[in-house]
């Protein structure tokens, strides 16, 4: 798997954000360089809510982050509303990234224990000098509102006072200030109990409603993403394997590591007995990945054309597409 | 069978400045020779807690602790503090939940898991060091040799937790306690090391407490489920019969929370609203019942008793789900 392409690529009005061919690297010293996104395209149309999806370092988290141009990739575009965001200068794009906002996974220490939530929320406003005192407070006040907590409790209290939901409220308050028209989420319910990730998923889909949000939705749980998703892109070593509508993606898989993915979610009925476990063994290294696709050594349909030639993102069923030599039928 | 561990009316009490926090309030659960048992609740439900206070790990100055635990047939709430330490390793281990965190990071995988089959089963150096690379084979990590000399910052959560379950394992405990061995994993490593887990217990005829937050996990690699909630367990039955079953509305709206992958897309979750009561000043009556949806007048001035519904089967309801009076 794990293949090139941009077959999937939409070339309509509605697209918002276009990312081709990004290439992202870290050097990690002795001439060693870790390949963590590998020529990835993907395109976002508005009010869409893509998700991102695959194992822990497969890259998603640098793809969004690479997005915002935290760090500017090495090579490839990223162009959000008509502007190539890798082409503009420094302070350009400070301002152009006001319209697109990150959601990180750990509520508690992305927050600042310092400060208080009325200067969490507020400082977006502050930095970009947006409003009155009057009407900075004011926003915070409804911001807070509208993400379930009540202003008059929590205003002047820090974030160690909170619990994980409530701080990851706190954050989305915070990343909403500026009115962004983007919002990345990396993550943004792993680090929470089952049943607060449900409130927190459901106040992103209003929130999505209320502002008129686009959004990336970075997860390696398929489960959370199903609820979320408008459009799915799985990832495998920096490459993208399958992207395709939830439905199409959940009731038949065309790649095998997106098959093995949703036979790894739990299932809460002890009377569905499980088969073997999907997948074995771990991910290899992005310092040197495997030619060709890079599924291919834990892959069970993996032949030699595999190891030779890397498979390209392809049609399979309409609106599906899929970057394997032998996808499942 | 019989029981390996038997709680028996655990109360757990800490001292804080702003009066006594109960965190474990009048537990009592068996855990059979050889069974799984799931402990399940939400954070803050006083489930690592009890699991700790069974095992004898809590102590301080500010620790308030009641009741009995017998640990196969010998009272570890009568032992002193060095007995207790005496059962550990052949007697019982624990995984613990972070795996990056509970290894120690200047010491190497080799010296971390010797030090058990040294210490308690006496063996030398090189003894150990075999015993060692047999461990690592079982919790199935591929060279295991080579192993041995790494630091645990050169591992994957993945590998990490696997090192983990090799150490709890090296003296062949009776019982094994695992908090959330999997809570920090991704799905896919989480299947396998669930699996594992499933199968190693079988292999040595072993316990195991599986303490989750994910009904999931318990449904598919236990035998036996307790929920806790506020400090108490609120149902505990056959894990097959609590899911064909379910009695208290709690435990339905647990499950129905979890991310389902046949959900339709695009639908809204279903939400537990609200939190967990202060556990500093428990409510009188029920304290599920601010966030209950089949609320009754008498859930809130009430304490529930446990009822039992035949089969194991209790719960802690005054209007159990199936119940006509007060259905929605």
């Amino acid at each position: 798997m794990a293949g090139s392409g941009t077959a999937h690529m939409r070339n309509n009005d509605e697209v918002v954000l276009e990312v081709r061919d990004l290439v992202v690297e870290f050097k990690i010293g002795r001439g060693l360089v870790v390949n963590a996104v590998s020529k990835v395209s993907f395109d976002v149309c508005r009010g869409e809510t893509l998700a991102i999806v695959g194992e822990s370092g497969c890259g998603k988290t640098t793809l969004g982050k690479a997005v915002l141009q935290l760090p500017p990739p090495k090579s490839g575009d990223v162009v959000f509303e008509g502007t190539n965001l890798t082409k503009l200068p420094k302070e350009q794009l400070r301002s152009a990234r006001t319209a697109m906002q990150m959601v990180f996974q750990d509520p508690i220490s992305s927050l600042d224990p310092r400060m208080t939530v009325r200067a969490l929320v507020e400082e977006p406003l502050w930095i970009w000098e947006r409003g009155t005192e009057e009407e900075r407070g004011a926003k915070v006040r409804e911001l807070l509102n509208n993400v379930g907590l009540d202003p008059d409790l929590v205003l002047n209290r820090r974030s160690y006072e909170f619990s994980g939901g409530q701080c990851q409220r706190i954050s989305i308050a915070r990343s909403l200030a500026l009115e962004p028209r983007m919002l990345i989420c990396d993550e943004p319910v792993s680090a929470l109990d089952v049943s607060i990730q449900a409130q927190i998923l459901n106040l992103l889909q209003d929130m999505k409603d209320r502002y008129g949000l686009t959004m990336i939705f970075i997860s390696h749980d398929l489960a959370v993403v199903k609820a979320v998703s408008n459009r799915i892109m799985v990832m495998y070593l920096g490459k993208v394997c399958e992207v395709g509508s939830p439905d199409a993606i959940y009731s038949k898989p065309a790649h095998h590591y997106t098959s093995a993915l949703i036979n790894s979610v739990p299932i809460p009925d002890p009377t569905r007995k499980r088969g073997a476990v999907p997948l074995q063994g771990e991910p290899p290294s992005p310092v040197a990945p495997p030619s060709g696709c890079r599924f291919r050594t834990r892959c069970p349909a993996a032949t030699e054309l595999c190891a030779a030639e890397e498979p390209q993102l392809r049609e399979v069923n309409p609106g599906q597409y899929v970057a394997c030599h032998h996808p499942r039928t | 069978m019989s029981a390996i561990l038997s709680i028996r009316k655990l109360v757990v009490n800490f001292e804080t400045p702003r009066g006594l926090l109960s965190a474990v309030r009048d537990v009592s659960l068996e855990i059979e020779q050889g069974s799984s048992v799931g402990i399940v609740g939400e954070s803050g439900s006083g489930k690592t807690v009890m699991s700790r206070a069974a095992m004898g790990l809590l102590s301080g100055s500010t620790v308030r602790r009641e009741g009995t635990v017998m640990f196969d047939d010998k009272e570890l709430t009568a032992m002193r503090a060095d007995e207790v330490r005496d059962q550990f390793g052949t007697g019982m281990a624990m995984i613990f939940q972070d795996p990056m965190t509970a290894l120690n990071p200047v010491r190497r995988i080799g010296s971390q898991l010797s030090e058990g089959p040294r210490v308690r089963l006496g063996m030398d150096k090189k003894a150990a060091r075999a015993r060692s690379i047999e461990l690592l084979s079982l919790v199935r990590i591929p060279d295991p040799e080579a192993m041995l000399n790494k630091f645990p910052f050169q591992l994957s959560g993945g590998m990490r937790q696997r090192v983990m379950i090799a150490i709890a394992l090296a003296c062949k405990p009776k019982l094994l306690f695992a908090d959330e061995p999997t809570t920090a994993l991704d799905v896919t490593v989480q299947a396998q090391i669930l699996q594992l887990l499933s199968d190693l217990r079988r292999e040595m005829n072993m316990s195991m407490v599986l303490v989750t937050h994910d009904l999931g996990v318990v449904a598919n690699h236990t035998d036996f489920v307790a929920v806790m909630y506020a400090g108490e367990i609120v149902e505990q039955a056959p894990t097959t019969e609590l899911f064909s079953n379910m009695k208290m509305p709690y435990t339905e709206a647990l499950l129905k929370s979890i991310p389902k992958i046949d959900s339709a897309s695009g639908a809204r979750m279903a939400v537990i609203e609200g939190r967990l009561p202060d556990p500093t000043d428990r409510p009188s009556g029920c304290g599920f019942a601010a966030r209950c949806s089949y609320v009754q007048d008498k859930c809130r001035t009430e304490h529930p008793p446990l009822v039992d519904a035949g089969n194991g089967h209790l719960y802690r309801c005054w209007y159990p789900l199936g119940h006509t009076i007060g259905r929605k």
